[in-house]
């Protein structure tokens, strides 16, 4: 059982990842440079934050067309389980595997601060752990955060329950108050908030580590 | 081979909120610019292309500000196409 976690020049997160799944799951990671094209015994893939490219063009822009998003795009058709963090959730909506646009902040701050949270696991198999309504809470860390979507978009994703985590008190002007969604099979799942960074008590909680876990489950 | 020069405008749709252009107008304000009523930021895009011909290159740039320099979903984007030799 191996997770493999995608790395861009530009992914900052990339190493937290690794930590966090390793260290306090685990669990054994691999990581996929943008170049590679292998993911053969890969139970799971994790698209990291950062930077990628830079960031330039656009948040994910980039990113998008880089070698190893071909096999990620086919692993995940093929039902794979895929996370993609912050910048790896922008990276999945420039994909067109989750819908929507993750754009500046309303504030035009970059938000860098514990953000609770509520889980609404939905239809979604993503977090089918969770109670629903349940609260929990995550570091966030983006400029770019706020979730566009066209507002009918937006309603079908609510009515197919796959906005499986809001914000209580939203940070960046999300709509709907979108923190984190999944594909209608469940298994492309992204989150602006940082799981990762919340497996350890000694850093400020351990909310991240069973969003992680359900990743192999 | 034909050489052509490009200007894509990338633009915010209408109805994505723009806090960058919001600030950029609240500032001009300040610097005592009066009646600015709306400012949206956008991005201007040149690229130097050579193709046989006009349509050629014309339907490369329309993949190119479709798929990569705009996303749909929050972006419109127009084409203005030049034949330079």
């Amino acid at each position: 059982m191996t997770i493999g976690i995608v790395v861009f020049p530009g992914s900052n997160c990339d190493r937290d990842v690794r930590w966090a799944l390793e260290g306090c799951l685990g669990v054994p990671t691999r990581f996929l440079w943008h170049e590679e094209r292998d993911l053969q015994g890969l139970e799971a893939v994790v698209l990291p934050g950062g930077f990628s490219y830079g960031d330039y063009l656009r948040c994910g822009a980039i990113a998008r067309f880089a070698p190893v998003l071909e096999e990620v795009r086919r692993f995940a058709s093929e039902g794979g389980p895929v996370l993609g963090i912050c910048n790896g959730f922008q990276v999945l909506t420039e994909l067109g595997l989750l819908p929507g646009a993750l754009t500046r902040n309303i504030g035009l701050h970059f938000v860098c601060e514990p953000a609770p949270l509520e889980v609404r696991p939905g239809a979604c198999r993503w977090l089918a752990g969770y109670q629903s309504g349940e609260e929990i809470a995550l570091p966030i860390a983006h400029g770019e955060g706020r979730y566009q979507v066209q507002e009918d978009q937006l309603r079908q994703l609510e009515d197919n329950g796959q906005v499986v985590l809001r914000y209580k008190t939203n940070p960046n002007g999300s709509m709907g108050d979108v923190a984190g969604l999944c594909n209608p099979q469940g298994n492309v799942r992204g989150l602006m908030p940082h799981p990762e960074r919340a497996c350890d008590q000694l850093t400020g909680g351990e909310d991240g580590r069973r969003l992680l876990a359900s990743l192999l489950g | 081979m034909p050489h052509f020069h490009a200007r894509v405008q990338v633009s915010l749709r209408p109805s994505v909120l723009d806090p960058a252009g919001e600030a950029t107008r609240a500032a001009a304000g300040r610097l005592g610019v009066e009646g600015v009523t709306r400012l949206r930021i956008g991005k201007a895009i040149e690229v130097e292309i050579e193709a046989p011909d006009q349509a050629t290159a014309q339907q490369r740039l329309e993949l190119l500000s479709e798929r990569l320099l705009a996303n749909p979903v929050i972006e419109n984007w127009t084409l203005d196409l030049i034949e330079t030799a």
